[in-house]
């Protein structure tokens, strides 16, 4: 508790609602998480989960309906939701940058990639004219770019995907960021060029230093990069905690079902056992836990009380009421 | 801590184990489990439009103003008893006082014929130069303009949606050629041709005195040969490009797995399909129309005296402007109403039904 | 492993080519080679999955197969007779198609029996109303939908369901052969496995053979007897499902392989991946000879002249390589 400035990012109880006309729309619902300089923390979580919108509150970019409606959000333990619009401005790309999944949609059709990376740099450094271009091309060399003179005067539909994906994480990378959020970075891309843009993740995260939130609902992704993982679905985390733990040692009925649902590499011709049921849907959430309803384990309780978090061991947080019953249960006995 | 629990879990030390009873981690039964997933209510497509489109405040409102305009104007003439062209008398004798009066004024013989007992319908807008009933006449220039206004958007609809369903399905060369044809009509001058028809049909053409189309006039079914001829295009031009976006979705490609022949696939599946968008564009088409009729009234060719349009009110009412300004008022701002009205309730059906604009 | 001594060929495709043309100038049409000379077969009751990146004319092959483009060149064989345009109709009862996209692949204005009554219909399978009602409900049963739900309209469905409803029209005549293009693609990971589960179970129970069609190898691998390796439009590897994923020959197959994010921290940290440098060229402008010469790090002299053959390496492990 007292170490709190020690903690590059740290999300608070986090709650997120979009006002839509069929009412207000639950999001996130207490997500808490602290996030170390040079940590790969990854989020992962199926459509509906929470998972982007958290990502886009911490940017505070969401939608015009979305807002935070409760908790804190601390950078170097200042809570930047009550920061004024202009420095949330500067905030964004200098502190905290972030890559979308599409990266056809994210850049600009009109303009060359050279004019978009230096108005990046331009808005964020005091490096102007000749100097913002050399300082472009040299980060099209740092995301593995070949010839970057030639690149800079191309527009974006003359590069292919993978290309182009690279190109967002320079502009990221413009102003050396601590943080580098990557929202579903690779679900576009083909598998070979998956591959590539995630080992340029894990270098440039090496190389840099910073700290990476990788978004995304692909288990294989998550597993290859991330330091430590937060599970969520329904709008909260369900457990958390170093990757090997979320693995090897899964304490939530709903990361276990989701282990359990995807091919094991060891025994392809094993029956996959699925989850049951249809995803949630966030603008109707139980009461109770948000999973109770597709549980296969689901108790009385976890119809009407939300579940707590409990420290399983020191690497690792989770928040199910199977815990609580083994517990209980040890002890009645 | 570690007597109470034998098997030393360390999650027992988080937990006030007081709190929880055996009750609780019974397992739920599936019933219980299936009323947290409830699938929400049943909507049609039509009933969750109408549901959006009647949370629309600026929808609603203008649904109502028609609904009044047209109640007014299917009744009124009922129990007015003026009719548009009766030029005003009391018992026989022409009436040469009621001449300009203003709203709600009698003339000097009608006063005196009031005083002797008789009862007089009020003139609620007032009368005009020529001594006829204003409100009538402009609840009669809005009959007009409103039904020119319906037939000419529907003729447009019907000539655009049956081209421009034919060039959307086939595409290819026959969609190249049909749409240069629709360049080339978009690049004729429609005020020119108006007149040029109209001076043209009133020599060839000749009504039958006293029939409907008489007393229109051949200036108005030049308007409509325009609108049909001319003003279809922009509908074409939608419909062949919704056919077209429709035709890109998987479901076509579906039924054509299945083997299902075109006309098939037309009826079942692009037809129902772009409906929202037609009659979107129907209910945005009907003030265009109106706009039009009334400009070519304002110009002099409009409908045929003695039957007014809102359109050639307004430019009769330009001569006394100064001394009568609200004989403009009066069909000015039911031509104002109407459009608008049209207008507000087409963005409204358009936000409410079109599929693109869907979350 | 049963299903593997079955040996007779149901579909069979013969150097199928599928050109598409493309405008590159005012007056300048060029043939995008979408399907570069494909040959294949599946089995009776069979799984072939087909793999490959986007753009590499997977998807053009399962549409090809049901007539839904009219092939350039080659035969596609049901049964030993030819698939034509005269015999087509026909022929779409004896084969379907499940689309990718559950979302824009059911009518939106439709209620889901009329969805899974549209073939039904178009076949005439049904001579009273009464017939076809419960036929539809039966079909639902089979995909595990909820017979109350025949009324309601697809965008009312969740992904998961939608794909269920899209599998229960391509069942409705009662199919022997099923074109899946990437049926899972589009669902989350939860749901993925109930549509994969009832692919495998539809598959025991009614016997259909599948053309898998997916990007995702975990799970092609999972479902499928034999796989097909396709790369811009040519198949480079082919061979039983183990054999490909293990014992991997092509060194397209083998970068492919190392790249699949598998979820196991442990594994895939120690593991060697081969990262392939640059991009997929345009098929377009397709390099001479053997078409990822450009990207192979073995790639020698003849492969830059000579397309290679696919030859038997043994078990019908076949593979288009000069090198390896």
């Amino acid at each position: 508790m007292a170490e709190k400035k020690d903690y590059l990012l740290s999300v608070q109880d986090l709650h997120t609602s979009f006002f839509t006309d069929s009412g207000e729309v639950h999001a996130v619902n207490g997500v808490s998480f602290n996030l170390d300089p040079g940590e790969i923390l990854g989020i992962v979580g199926e459509s509906g989960s929470g998972k982007s919108v958290t990502a886009y509150s911490i940017m505070q970019i969401l939608e015009s309906t979305g807002k935070i409606v409760g908790g804190k959000i601390l950078y170097k333990g200042d809570d930047l939701t009550k920061w004024s619009a202009a420095k949330l401005d500067k905030f964004r790309g200098k502190c905290v940058s972030i890559i979308f999944q599409d990266p056809m949609t994210s850049l600009n059709p009109v303009f060359t990639i050279g004019n978009q990376l230096t108005e990046a740099i331009t808005l964020h450094t005091n490096k102007k004219g000749q100097a913002a271009v050399d300082r472009a091309a040299e980060l099209l060399t740092l995301v593995g770019i070949n010839e970057p003179q030639r690149r800079l005067k191309q527009y974006p539909h003359e590069l292919s995907g993978g290309m182009r994906q690279r190109v967002m994480i320079a502009m990221a990378l413009a102003c050396e960021p601590d943080i580098l959020i990557a929202d579903e970075p690779t679900t576009a891309l083909d598998v070979t060029i998956q591959a590539q843009i995630l080992e340029l993740i894990q270098d440039l995260q090496k190389k840099l230093g910073m700290a990476v939130i990788l978004v995304t609902h692909d288990l294989g992704v998550i597993a290859e990069l991330c330091d430590n993982i937060i599970v969520m679905y329904g709008g909260r985390i369900c457990e958390r905690g170093t990757a090997r733990e979320i693995f090897y040692n899964p304490r939530h009925e709903y990361t276990k079902g989701l282990l359990k649902s995807i091919p094991n590499v060891n025994n392809m011709k094993e029956k996959l056992v699925p989850i049951a049921g249809t995803p949630i849907n966030i603008l109707n959430l139980p009461k109770g836990c948000a999973f109770c309803a597709r549980c296969e384990n689901c108790m009385k309780i976890c119809l009407t009380d939300v579940p707590e978090e409990l420290n399983i061991n020191e690497n690792h947080k989770a928040s199910c009421w199977m815990n609580v019953k083994e517990v209980f249960e040890g002890g009645t006995k | 801590m570690e007597n109470k629990t034998p098997k030393k879990n360390p999650l027992s030390m988080q937990l006030n184990l007081s709190k929880f009873n055996s009750y609780m981690f019974e397992k739920a039964t599936d019933e219980e489990k299936r009323q947290q997933d409830v699938m929400s209510e049943s909507t049609t497509f039509f009933k969750d439009g109408m549901r959006k489109l009647m949370k629309n405040p600026l929808a609603v409102g203008s649904m109502i103003v028609l609904g009044l305009i047209l109640i007014i104007i299917v009744f009124a003439p009922l129990f007015i008893p003026y009719r548009y062209e009766e030029i005003l008398s009391v018992n026989g004798v022409r009436d040469k006082g009621a001449k300009n009066l203003r709203p709600f004024e009698y003339s000097k013989l009608e006063q005196q014929y009031i005083e002797a007992g008789g009862t007089r319908f009020p003139h609620i807008f007032g009368t005009d130069e020529q001594c006829r009933d204003y409100f009538i006449r402009v609840i009669y220039g809005t009959r007009v303009s409103l039904v020119v206004g319906f037939f000419a958007s529907i003729i447009v609809l019907i000539i655009g949606m049956l081209y421009g369903s034919i060039s959307g399905y086939l595409g290819g060369k026959v969609d190249m050629i049909m749409m240069r044809i629709v360049d080339i009509i978009y690049s004729l001058p429609d005020m020119l041709i108006i007149i040029l028809l109209s001076v043209v049909l009133q020599t060839i053409l000749k009504f039958q005195p006293g029939s409907l189309l008489d007393s229109l006039g051949t200036n108005m079914i030049s308007l409509f040969i325009v609108f049909g001829m001319l003003y279809w295009v922009g509908m074409a031009r939608l419909i062949r490009g919704q056919i077209l976006s429709i035709k890109q979705n998987e479901y076509i490609l579906a039924a054509k797995s299945i083997g299902a022949p075109t006309g098939m696939i037309i009826k079942r599946h692009i037809l129902p399909n772009c409906i929202s968008v037609i009659i979107i564009s129907t209910a945005l088409q009907i003030p265009s129309a109106i706009f039009t009729e009334s400009y070519l009234s304002f110009v002099g060719l409009g409908v045929q005296a003695p039957m007014p349009s809102l359109g050639s009110l307004a430019n009769a009412a330009r001569g006394g402007l100064q001394n009568y300004p609200y004989k403009l008022l009066f069909p000015a701002l039911m031509i104002c109403l109407i459009v608008l009205s049209f207008n507000l309730l087409g963005d409204g059906l358009r936000d409410a039904f079109d599929p693109k604009l869907k979350k | 492993m049963s299903k593997a001594e079955n040996k007779r060929p149901l579909v069979e495709v013969r150097n199928l080519k599928q050109y598409f043309p493309i405008k590159t100038g005012l007056f300048k049409t060029e043939m995008l080679k979408a399907v570069d000379d494909v040959s294949f077969y599946i089995n009776e009751g069979e799984t072939l999955g087909l793999v490959g990146e986007s753009g590499c004319g997977k998807t053009t092959v399962g549409r090809t197969l049901l007539h839904l483009y009219e092939p350039t060149a080659g035969e596609i064989l049901y049964d030993g007779e030819p698939v034509t345009e005269k015999n087509i109709l026909s022929m779409r009862r004896k084969m379907q198609m499940v689309f990718q996209d559950p979302y824009s692949s059911l009518d939106p204005r439709m209620t889901v029996e009329d969805i899974i009554g549209e073939p039904l219909d178009v076949h005439k399978l049904y001579s009273t109303k009464a017939e076809r009602r419960e036929k539809i409900l039966h079909l639902m049963e089979l995909v595990g939908l909820n017979a109350e739900h025949a009324t309601r309209y697809s965008h009312e469905f969740s992904g998961g369901q939608r794909q269920r409803i899209g599998i229960a029209r391509a069942l409705a005549v009662n199919p022997k052969f099923i074109v899946c293009d990437e049926p899972v693609s589009a669902l989350d990971v939860s749901i993925q496995a109930q549509v994969i589960n009832m692919f495998e179970e539809l598959q025991e129970k009614l016997g259909v053979a599948y053309l898998f069609i997916a990007h995702d190898l975990l799970v092609v691998h999972h479902i499928s007897d034999r796989i097909a390796v396709m790369y811009l439009g040519k198949i480079v590897e082919t061979g039983t499902a183990d054999d490909v994923n293990y014992n991997s020959i092509h060194p397209y197959t083998c970068s492919l392989m190392s790249a699949v994010p598998i979820p196991d921290p442990d594994f895939i940290r120690g593991r060697k991946r081969i990262v392939l440098e640059g991009d997929v060229p345009s098929p377009l402008h397709m390099p001479s000879g053997c078409p990822f010469r450009t990207r192979c790090q073995h790639a020698c002299e003849k492969c830059a002249q000579e397309m290679p053959p696919l030859t038997d390496r043994g078990n019908g492990h076949m593979v288009a390589c000069w090198v390896k």
